[in-house]
């Protein structure tokens, strides 16, 4: 029983990490019509950065939780007035091959300057150890990475449902022809909501640098399975992404406990199932589909 | 895979037909004994992916190290003066070393081809050495296939294979008193050998293997793996991840707390470089098997000041290997006069060798393993590195009689 527990929760900390990007890559998707095949590198540059900010300014991981996605937020809103605002207007084909390209270069850049084996990190000490609930053993970190996420996700969903911007957010992720109708002008809240979901992208990597390798290549592998948490929960769907990314997580986590060899497929057989059963995903516009 | 063999071998003869056709450099048409007049030693690694750092770019200094050294030593009396080194990126997958091998081979004029990480890779250009009868001194693939079942008269594997690292740290870790293991390894070539290696030396060392848990590869999520390995209350748990895999292994073991309920953490395969990326810290107190530490004696010393001087990095075993295979692969040519394959191979086998890489190395002729002298290290806690790079404790020597297989189990039969 307890050993159920632990993959639970284990499974719950990795779903963690997908619901936290796929949440900004929802949210640029639907305000932006953007599907951005660079949120693996954004997630890679947030791990990096935490690393370098340890190495060189002694910043710890406390404050590059506040740090970096500001500084994301920053390059975010970089990228959308230098690059993407430019492609807008064309097919979604165009930022779709700018996202990716942009994705080989940052790789690269990170690759050249900081290598292949990757970079170190170590855990600030009140993060260390391990937390015993009744019986049931967890990293004190994974508890961490969990309630952090999941507060954040609750937040982000205030915000949207609670305040004028968040409002504005969800119906031009919605029904932006109508958002638009209504007069609300969508084009002003394109460039804050890129940065913002390249913020998330990049508060992913931080609370990943402590425990997984910081390699240029590290959003690679992430940003396939993050595909994948998207499709599930419908793209544009912001409360599918975040219930997709822990699900995603969970099915990981029992996968890899009781068929390794089929771990990391039976994520993406979960994506087929959801596409032939309800293909605009499980919180998607189902009108999409007739 | 049949027809497209076919298409190589057609492809190869085209090529070959036109170039005698053209009365182009066929072999020995000028210069007399080596062909175009010059050498050429072909690199062909991971210029850009996971192994990069552990091999790479600074594998093709080595081997300009070697020619340098080579052209240092004979001066006017070496058989060959133009020797070119040329660096070739296989991103570590089998395809492409294989189109790749053959370019060199056919086009590139290449004598040799060296390094090579990635079984799968390596076996695929093994292949080609054998159709293009042309050399290979494999240096970074592990797989004991390629001095075994596929093994040729044109291949050689130079520094280690998954026999030593299972029977290096295997054996030993069990002897001291870690009887259980449970194995994670990733689920491919490399893996699964390292894992039957590893079962085949824990066994005989009076331990037994409970569980064995395939992972995808690559992969970053790790810890239900471990929650599952440690379940079984193992002494030991034996990973075969290698390079950023290997470092997510180790970060999550190390905060999974398995370690405060006394399962120790065995490392498969490790390099400096890991140690290096992910800090002593983390891996502190790991036992591992190093075919060759840059701080094992003051000639490895020695050369690793050159090479730190040269690359701003401490040198890998497998950069040393690199270095070795080249210097003797040039020595052979220097006593055979030529480039032909099949004469430098015949001064190649059975040669006895001690070098910067090699101590009471044997360059075996019956299965072309070249056996040598290893190490059994253990990383060092970080109040004991006094410098930088000084990340090893050398705990044991590992002869090279019990580190390699006897060459009569290594299932390897020489005819074409």
């Amino acid at each position: 029983m307890s050993a159920v527990v632990q993959y639970a929760v284990q499974g719950l900390a990795a779903g963690s990490f997908y619901a936290l990007a796929a949440l900004g890559l929802a949210v640029i998707f639907g305000v932006l019509g953007v599907v951005n095949f660079a949120h693996g590198a954004f997630y890679m540059l947030g791990a990096v950065a935490t690393a370098v900010l340890l190495d060189t300014l002694d910043l710890t991981l406390w404050w590059s939780l506040l740090v970096v996605p500001v500084l994301m937020f920053g390059f975010g809103v970089v990228v959308e007035l230098l690059l993407v605002q430019w492609l807008l207007r064309l097919d979604p084909l165009y930022n779709l091959l700018l996202t990716f390209g942009l994705t080989l270069v940052l790789v690269e850049l990170v690759k050249q300057r900081y290598g292949v084996s990757g970079l170190p990190y170590r855990l600030p000490g009140g993060l260390q150890g391990r937390v015993d609930l009744s019986g049931v053993v967890l990293p004190r970190y994974q508890l961490f990475v969990l309630l952090f996420s999941v507060a954040v996700c609750v937040l982000v969903w205030l915000v949207m449902t609670r305040t004028r911007i968040g409002m504005i957010v969800r119906a031009a992720t919605e029904k932006p022809e109508l958002a638009r109708a209504l007069g609300i002008n969508v084009g002003r809240w394109v460039t804050p909501v890129f940065g913002f979901g390249v913020a998330l992208a990049g508060l992913a990597g931080v609370l990943a640098a402590p425990f997984r390798a910081i390699t240029a290549e590290m959003g690679n592998n992430f940003a396939i399975i993050l595909f994948a948490v998207v499709v599930i929960g419908g793209l544009g769907s912001i409360v599918g992404a975040v219930v997709a990314g822990f699900l995603v997580g969970l099915v990981e986590a029992f996968g890899q406990a009781y068929a390794p060899t089929f771990a990391q497929i039976l994520i993406f057989v979960l994506m087929a199932l959801v596409i032939l059963i309800r293909p605009a995903g499980l919180f998607g516009r189902q009108e999409a589909t007739t | 895979m049949e027809s497209k063999r076919k298409w190589a071998c057609a492809s190869a003869l085209t090529v070959t037909m036109l170039l005698s056709a053209c009365g182009g450099g066929g072999p020995g048409s000028s210069g007399g004994d080596f062909t175009g007049d010059k050498l050429v030693l072909a690199v062909l690694n991971d210029q850009s992916g996971i192994y990069k750092d552990a091999s790479g770019p600074n594998s093709v200094k080595a081997v300009k190290m070697a020619v340098a050294d080579y052209q240092n030593k004979y001066g006017d009396k070496a058989v060959v003066t133009k020797i070119e080194v040329t660096s070739t990126d296989h991103q570590n997958k089998p395809d492409i070393a294989n189109t790749k091998a053959a370019e060199l081979y056919e086009r590139g004029g290449a004598d040799v081809i060296l390094d090579v990480p990635t079984s799968s890779a390596a076996l695929a250009v093994a292949n080609q050495a054998k159709n293009h009868k042309k050399l290979f001194l494999d240096v970074s693939a592990a797989t004991t296939a390629l001095t075994g079942a596929q093994c040729n008269k044109y291949t050689f594997q130079w520094a280690y294979n998954t026999y030593l690292l299972a029977n290096g740290t295997g054996a030993t870790v069990t002897r001291n008193g870690g009887k259980k293991w449970t194995i994670i390894y990733p689920d491919y070539e490399f893996g699964q050998n390292m894992t039957k290696s590893f079962t085949d030396a824990v066994t005989k060392a009076g331990g037994t293997v409970q569980e064995t848990i395939p992972t995808p590869f690559p992969n970053e999520n790790f810890a239900t793996f471990l929650t599952k390995a440690g379940s079984g209350n193992p002494d030991v748990i034996g990973t075969m991840q290698a390079g950023g895999d290997l470092i997510n292994l180790v970060k999550q073991f190390n905060e999974s707390g398995l370690k405060d309920k006394g399962v120790e953490l065995a490392v498969g395969l490790m390099l400096i470089n890991d140690i290096h990326s992910l800090g002593v810290e983390q891996f502190a107190g790991t036992l591992f098997t190093d075919p060759w530490y840059w701080n094992q004696d003051p000639e490895a010393r020695a050369w690793a000041d050159r090479f730190l001087a040269e690359t701003g990095a401490r040198p890998s075993f497998e950069h040393a290997g690199n270095y070795s295979a080249a210097l003797q692969y040039l020595e052979a040519v220097q006593a055979a006069g030529t480039d032909d394959a099949d004469k430098v191979v015949a001064n190649l086998e059975g040669k006895k060798v001690n070098d910067v890489f090699l101590r009471n190395g044997e360059i075996r002729a019956t299965d072309h393993s070249v056996v040598h002298d290893a190490n059994l290290a253990r990383v060092k806690k970080p109040a004991d590195v006094k410098e930088d790079w000084d990340y090893e404790e050398i705990v044991a020597k590992i002869p090279a009689a019990e580190g390699f297989p006897p060459a009569e189990a290594s299932g390897c039969s020489m005819k074409p």
